[in-house]
């Protein structure tokens, strides 16, 4: 533990949203340049998960908790591989982790792994700029010689925005790779990478499914190679409308009636498998926090959000559609945004939240047992017939 | 799933009197739950002794009973209303414990009442230790996480001593089932003290049952507030990290919100354990708050206890949060679903919704170990602060900052000048939590302290001390600095600096700063509190300030009051003031201004969001107000800003404000000073031909002598410049006030010791009125029931005065209008007298809203506060009494004859101290104030009211028995009567041998018992110690000897306080109890709620 000298790294730092607002504050990880959709989450902790998310893969995530890095970085809680976040703003960054399990402080994680970012800035009135205009491309410029304002919303103006971008292959394995059942082993499951967290296999391998992670890219025989008792579609970032092929693979799971459950993009994609269509909500949902609803239960879980698309499904009525009837089985309470779907006749769900959970609270993570008995009911009609 | 239908009607029972671990929150929560549920269409029956309280106006309940929260009482109020339900979880444990004790005696049964909120098994499993041990077991077997300390329970100090063998040694944490705020727990490190904070455990605990516990010591400590409904949907409303490690009880400790030093995982491993433990208690339809430990050295997770109910926690959550816990509670005990419930704040989003934080929030406690001198004030598991201050900020640096100068007492934030002392002294000195630790931790760290060490001998958390690390920082680079340049500057402000800091670390004067901090631009902006981080809009302006960059405050039209609070509760500045500032919020809305509320203490009403149009949760001091005030002139017309109601914090800011050009209303700063200063107030008694008791003031002891000499002893001495009666003493005679001056050190030439004449058998009256320049107001006489000499706030009195006659009510209305008039008041003042023989002295004048506001406003159904802040403002007594806000004719100096008695009781925090031996602290009133908290009892004669207030402060008044009397031999002339009367009453005396024998000689048989000194007889014969440790006594009368035989009445008191036996300790009071004893004889003690009072006294007056 040592005490560094406060602002001995007064390393300047400019963050410019398209629409002109301009906050100024000091460099925080790497020293450079960065663009993305700025986007604000609301989780108190987690933010080791939030980096290693890839949906965040292009975003520039804005903290709205003040203090982060406190417990500095483990090996344990990361969610993939590698920090996805394209930027990070922070109000105040910790200068000593405290942790027992803590092995090296965020700041230096994130100069490690040159990630960009920006500390010092009024954030709540950058989060309240967010939600008044919504989501919107932002710029990180840090160091001791900047360009003038006008240069750099020049560039901010020219990167690419996130409505239209098809990045699932960007963050996806490149290889197919097994996570091993823990326990017994009860079940297969293809699970196609769009962007999957570490938990969510982890959630299935508890419940003695061997998983087989497939590449974003993966067709239905590679699905279908692995013999699976269950099929599920991750979460990941980008615009929905642009997964033709993860919605082509999917209408033939459901053609052939393996269990399927997808989570956050993967719901997505069974909206739009299922011929509803998809939008960009004004600014998302990011956060620990979201009441949901299961509707066919009544009850309410607290659930961890992080999406910034949502499906556009009727709330009050059931709806036809090539695989039967299907319905909107979760609502979010504060915004009454479609949070799941279920078919009615076929073992197929999704929701659009996080049972995983990495960070966020455990409520949903029955969902995990709803897919393992949609594959316990299959296999005993299997059995039966 | 809407509410019940099946309930109309609901009793919820209050927390009774404020004592130390059961405060101000009590009445912000119940008065929350009275007015959601009346807002439901539910008749609410209210009882609550404490007639301080918000809850306790008519207008919050359809049935206020101002009564004792007995079983007896509350069964009384239940026959006569015969409510269908009973929410007892929003008066903390007073409430809880009253509601177990109907339930167990069949009471509820009986008549038919539901349970609601939390059902007796959930109460049994959540407080009993060894059931909940059960629980956090079953949680462990079912998720895998959470355990309890390694415990033994015992009954017996044998059990507590084979106990420590289980456990493995010492240290070990002894905590007694069944006490509020941690009564009578705390850690033996040996035998000797294990034995003692066992049996005084054992005696404490009422199902005679201790817990011995493994110590976890230094560890973290955490705690959730959650909430659950009937379909089993939980919300976690907020997490709260204890910046003191374990070993200091959380209402002691400083608290921070949200935790800071989890990782998500560890997070929500306390947040499974959490929801699994209220699942597993059952409390279904409320909230719980529950504790827990983490070891830092490898996360291993303790839980330690849970409350099933509306707890101080939570009313720390709710204001930390925005989320209103107990209103939600409310809500879900008459059948809501949290989904059902929309949050207040954003008003689109659910209470399932739950809230996160972009601030920190920063708790801190306010001792008082000043008023108890002998009280050992290391900090440990039983509760010992009166009060605290909450503060929040955009980083932990700068809440931290605004609660330590929100505490606003001397030493309170953080200095940087001086020599801070030996780095290894003050370490080892940190070592023990105190009342102000921080501040030697600070010093140690100016001293060199590393950040390593300054862990190694507190344990608070690494982050933490890097925290404290970083403000030391700052004010190194503010004392290097060339000049003031604004970056640095900015930056000081943005870790919570004072422009009082800066300036002593510049050697500036705090109002340089400030001009120079204006100067260059750098001001605070305000935002909101609004439970969900931004996300959606807030609709309600909860603001607290931060240096940043985006202002929230929005405009308005109306002309806006700001109202300043009192602050951190403290003995003698306590929850009244809150109640007249929030009567005054109530009024000047009703009147058509936008009212703005400032205050930083989290427990009370005027700091609920409901409570006025816009709230700052804000340090009182004046930097801080003067922002807000400047803040609000940009957002539209201020009409002004009252300083009257809050006691002395605010009232000490406004000859400050006025000199900065705020405009003050009500009685101008100079008025206030008129009545403060000796000299100025002597002109105006002069002038108004008054006396007052000779005096004199000395800065030696030489002249002290003289001045005494002169009037004659005994003489009141006191330092000046002091609040509650600090370091105020009776002397009787030189050597003693030789000794007197000797021990005070604060007396200086500039600050002399003013010497009073003391009025021996005086009888001390007080008075509230309201003046509006032409008019008087008498609000109220009260008599005191003890002689001139104890503090007012600590002696009982009656209202109407039960011997004063109509021309001394006229004398004392001449009296106060004169001095009204003289020293210029609009609005409010308490004016003491002290009527000895025949003359009527002037004690002291307070412009301002008194302690007793709230008392006289609920004895004479007239709301004082409010009429006074309309006065403030410019309304006049008469259109007042047009508008109806006042009696149409007649004042609170005419009740009718058969208007009620009222008799206030001072509740006092005795049983709380302990010296460092662990012995009790001696409990004889004095002229310096001491209570926390006082009881009203309400009824149509003398007897029945006094005897009342005694059941709600102390326990019933004993009936029959055994009275103890040892009395002073001034007192054994007065004591004949009423000792007559109590043995007609049935009681067997027993007296120590010299009153003994004054007794006999006035044809009383007293058994003579054995003094403590002389230990006991040849035959076994107990002392009288003994025999009240044995509950043997049923009533103790014990005046104190002045100087001599002080011991033995010391021993006897404690004991007394120790045994909970009714301990008289002035013969005025032992006359009065009399009086109550035999109406309580005589035949039976109704109840009468305050709108039948007041119904019956409009009807009089009319």
């Amino acid at each position: 533990m040592t005490t560094s000298t406060r602002g001995a790294d007064k390393v300047p730092a400019v963050l410019v949203l398209e629409d002109g607002r301009i906050f100024r504050g000091r460099a925080y990880g790497s020293v450079g340049v960065t663009f993305g959709e700025a986007v604000f989450s609301t989780g108190m902790t987690g933010y080791q998960e939030t980096l290693t998310d890839p949906s965040y893969h292009r975003q520039v995530v804005v903290m709205t908790a003040p203090h982060v890095g406190n417990t500095g970085v483990n090996d344990e809680d990361p969610e993939s591989s590698r920090i996805w976040v394209a930027g990070y703003v922070v109000r105040d960054p910790a200068r000593v982790p405290s942790n027992w399990r803590s092995r090296r402080s965020l700041d230096e994680e994130l100069r490690n792994q040159g990630v960009v970012g920006i500390s010092g800035i009024d954030t709540r009135a950058l989060t309240r700029h967010l939600r008044e205009r919504g989501a919107m491309r932002v710029g990180i410029f840090s160091g001791n010689a900047l360009p003038d304002d006008g240069t750099m919303l020049a560039e901010v103006r020219q990167a690419p925005e996130m409505t239209g971008a098809d990045l699932s292959a960007e963050v996806a394995t490149k290889e197919t790779y097994v996570v091993p059942a823990i326990g017994e082993k009860k079940y297969t499951v293809a699970a196609v990478d769009l962007g999957i967290k570490g938990m969510t296999p982890h959630r299935m391998a508890e419940r003695g499914i061997e998983v087989h992670v497939l590449p974003a890219t993966a067709t239905v025989e590679d699905v279908y190679a692995v013999q699976p008792d269950g099929v599920f579609f991750s979460n990941g970032p980008g615009d929905p409308a642009t997964a033709d092929h993860p919605v082509a693979v999917m209408q033939a799971v459901l053609e052939r009636g393996t269990p399927l459950f997808g989570i956050c993009f993967g719901n997505q994609i069974l909206g739009r498998a299922l011929g509803f269509g998809t939008y960009k909500l004004k600014y998302g949902h990011r956060g620990i926090n979201q009441p949901v609803q299961d509707r066919t239960t009544g009850k309410v879980e607290v659930t961890a959000h992080n999406h910034g698309f949502a499906v556009d499904a009727p709330l009050d009525k059931v709806s036809e559609t090539p695989y039967g009837r299907a319905e909107v089985s979760h609502v979010c309470l504060n915004d009454q945004v479609v949070e799941g779907l279920q078919l009615l006749d076929r073992p197929a769900f999704s929701v659009q939240y996080h049972p995983e959970a990495a960070a966020g609270p455990h409520d949903a993570a029955y969902l995990f047992d709803r897919f393992t008995s949609l594959m316990d009911t299959v296999l005993m009609e299997g059995q039966r017939a | 799933m809407p509410k019940r239908s099946d309930i109309q009607s609901v009793l919820v029972i209050g927390s009774g009197p404020i004592v130390i671990g059961q405060a101000a929150e009590f009445d912000y929560s119940g008065t929350q739950a009275c007015r959601i549920l009346r807002a439901e269409g539910l008749r609410v029956i209210l009882v609550n002794s404490n007639p301080a309280t918000i809850m306790t106006d008519p207008e919050i309940a359809d049935a206020t009973y101002v009564e004792p929260i007995t079983p007896d009482f509350v069964e009384k109020i239940i026959a006569k209303e015969r409510p269908d339900a009973l929410l007892p979880t929003l008066g903390g444990q007073t409430a809880l414990n009253t509601a177990i004790s109907l339930h167990e005696a069949g009471t509820l049964e009986k008549y038919g009442v539901e349970l609601i909120g939390a059902n007796v098994e959930a109460i049994n499993k959540g407080e009993d230790r060894d059931l909940f041990k059960g629980v956090v077991e079953a949680v462990r077997q079912k998720i895998g996480y959470g355990e309890s300390a390694r415990s033994v329970i015992c009954h017996s100090m044998d059990d507590v001593i084979q106990g420590v063998e289980t456990l493995g040694g010492y240290p070990v944490v002894v905590r007694p089932s069944f006490t509020m705020g941690g009564a009578g727990s705390g850690f033996a490190h040996d035998e000797e003290e294990l034995r003692r904070i066992a049996g005084q455990g054992l005696t404490l605990s009422p199902t005679t049952e201790v817990l011995l516990e493994e110590s976890i010591l230094g560890w973290k400590e955490y705690e959730l507030e959650l909430m659950r409904d009937k379909n089993d949907n939980v919300v976690v409303v907020c997490s709260i990290e204890n910046f003191d490690p374990m070993g200091v009880h959380t209402g002691d400790s400083i608290t921070v919100a949200p935790a800071m030093t989890l990782t998500d995982r560890e997070y929500q491993v306390l947040r499974d354990v959490g929801i699994a433990i209220i699942r597993e208690v059952g409390v279904d339809t409320g909230g719980c708050n529950i504790q827990f430990a983490i070891d830092p050295v490898d996360g291993r997770v303790i839980v330690i206890e849970m409350n099933p109910r509306v707890s101080r926690s939570s009313a720390l959550a709710s204001k930390a949060t925005g989320f209103p816990i107990a209103k939600i509670a409310a809500k879900l005990a008459v059948g809501y679903t949290l989904d059902e419930i929309p949050n207040d704040i954003t008003r689109e989003t659910p209470a399932s919704f739950e809230p996160t934080l972009d601030y920190v929030v920063v708790k801190a406690p306010r001792f008082a170990f000043e008023k108890f001198p002998q009280a050992d004030s290391t900090l440990t598991t039983t509760m010992k602060s009166v009060g605290e201050a909450m503060a929040i900020g955009r980083n932990f640096t700068e809440a931290f900052q605004k609660a330590l100068r929100s505490l606003e007492k001397k030493g309170s934030q953080f200095t940087f000048v001086g020599e801070p002392g030996d780095k290894t002294q003050l370490l080892e000195e940190a070592v023990r939590p105190t009342d102000g630790r921080i501040n030697t931790v600070m010093q140690a760290i100016r001293a060199g302290a590393t950040q390593e060490e300054v862990f190694e001998y507190t344990k608070i958390d690494p982050w933490f001390v890097d925290q404290l690390f970083l403000i030391k920082e700052i004010a190194d680079e503010l004392a290097a600095a060339d000049k003031l340049d604004p970056e640095l500057l900015a930056e000081a402000k943005r870790h919570g600096f004072s422009d009082q800091q800066i300036g002593e670390i510049r050697g500036l004067r705090e109002d340089v700063v400030r001009e120079v901090r204006h100067a260059l631009g750098i001001r605070p902006v305000y935002k909101t509190v609004d439970t969900c981080a931004a996300e959606f809009a807030a609709k309600t302006p909860y603001f607290y300030s931060s240096y940043d960059e985006e202002n929230e405050v929005a405009p308005r039209e109306k002309p806006a009051v700001i109202i300043l609070g009192s602050g951190p509760n403290r003995i003698g500045q306590g929850i009244e003031f809150d109640y007249s500032c929030v009567h005054a919020s109530f009024a000047l809305s009703d009147a058509g201004y936008e009212t703005v509320m400032v205050n930083c203490n989290p427990e009370t009403v005027s700091t609920d969001y409901d409570t006025s149009d816009r709230l700052y949760f804000e340090p009182l001091t004046l930097e801080d107000v003067l922002e807000i005030v400047h803040a609000e002139s940009l957002a539209g017309p201020i009409a002004g800003v009252i300083v009257q109601l809050g006691g002395q914090t605010p009232l000490g800011l406004a000859q400050a404000l006025k000199d900065n050009g705020v405009p003050v209303v009500g009685t101008p700063p100079e008025a206030i000073h008129a009545a403060e200063d000796r000299g100025a107030f002597g002109q105006v008694l002069a002038e108004a031909g008054l006396p007052a008791p000779k005096h004199g003031t000395a800065t030696t002891f030489v002249g002290a002598k003289a001045i005494a000499d002169e009037i004659g002893y005994p003489v009141l001495v006191r330092p000046s410049y002091v609040l509650g009666g600090r370091g105020m003493e009776i002397v009787y005679d030189e050597t003693r006030l030789e000794s007197y001056i000797a021990e005070s050190t604060e007396i200086s030439p500039s600050r002399p010791v003013l010497v009073d004449r003391f009025l021996d058998d005086a009888i001390e009256i007080d008075v509230d009125a309201l003046y509006d320049g032409h008019e008087l107001y008498l609000g109220g006489v009260m008599e005191h029931i003890e002689e001139a000499g104890i503090h007012s706030g600590d002696s009982a009195c009656a209202l109407p005065p039960i011997t004063l006659g109509g021309f001394d009510i006229k004398r004392l209305r001449a009296s106060t209008e004169a001095i009204a008039k003289g020293v210029g008041v609009r609005g409010l003042i308490n004016i003491q007298f002290a009527m000895a023989g025949d003359i009527l002295y002037v004690l002291e004048a307070n412009p301002r809203a008194s302690r007793t506001v709230p008392f006289t406003s609920k004895a004479t159904a007239v709301p004082l506060a409010k009429a006074a802040a309309r006065i403030s403002l410019g309304a006049t007594v008469a259109e007042l009494r047009a508008e109806g806000l006042l009696p149409a004719h007649g004042d609170g100096g005419e009740l009718p004859l058969d208007a009620p008695i009222s008799v206030k009781e001072a509740v006092m925090p005795w049983s709380r101290f302990r010296d460092i031996h662990g012995r009790g602290v001696d409990t004889v009133l004095g002229p310096e104030m001491r209570s926390t908290g006082e009881v009203m009892g309400i009824d149509s004669v003398f007897g029945t009211a006094y005897a009342k207030s005694q059941a709600g402060a102390y326990g019933p008044l004993p009936t029959k028995g055994r009275a103890f009397i040892s009395v002073a031999n001034r007192d054994k002339r007065s004591m004949i009567f009423p000792a007559r009367e109590l043995v007609a009453h049935g009681f067997e005396l027993l007296a120590t041998s010299g009153t003994a024998e004054v007794l006999k000689r006035n044809g009383l048989n007293a058994t003579v018992v054995r003094k403590q000194s002389e230990g006991i007889g040849p035959n076994g014969e107990k002392t009288i110690v003994q025999l009240i440790h044995d509950g043997e006594v049923d009533l103790i009368v014990n005046t104190p000897y002045g100087t001599g035989g002080r011991l033995d009445g010391y021993e006897i008191r404690t004991a007394a306080v120790a045994r909970s036996v009714p301990c008289l300790t002035t013969v005025q009071a032992l006359a009065a109890a009399v009086q109550g004893i035999d109406a309580l004889n005589h035949g039976d003690v109704g109840v009468r709620s305050l709108q039948e009072h007041a119904q019956h006294l409009t009807a009089a007056r009319d």
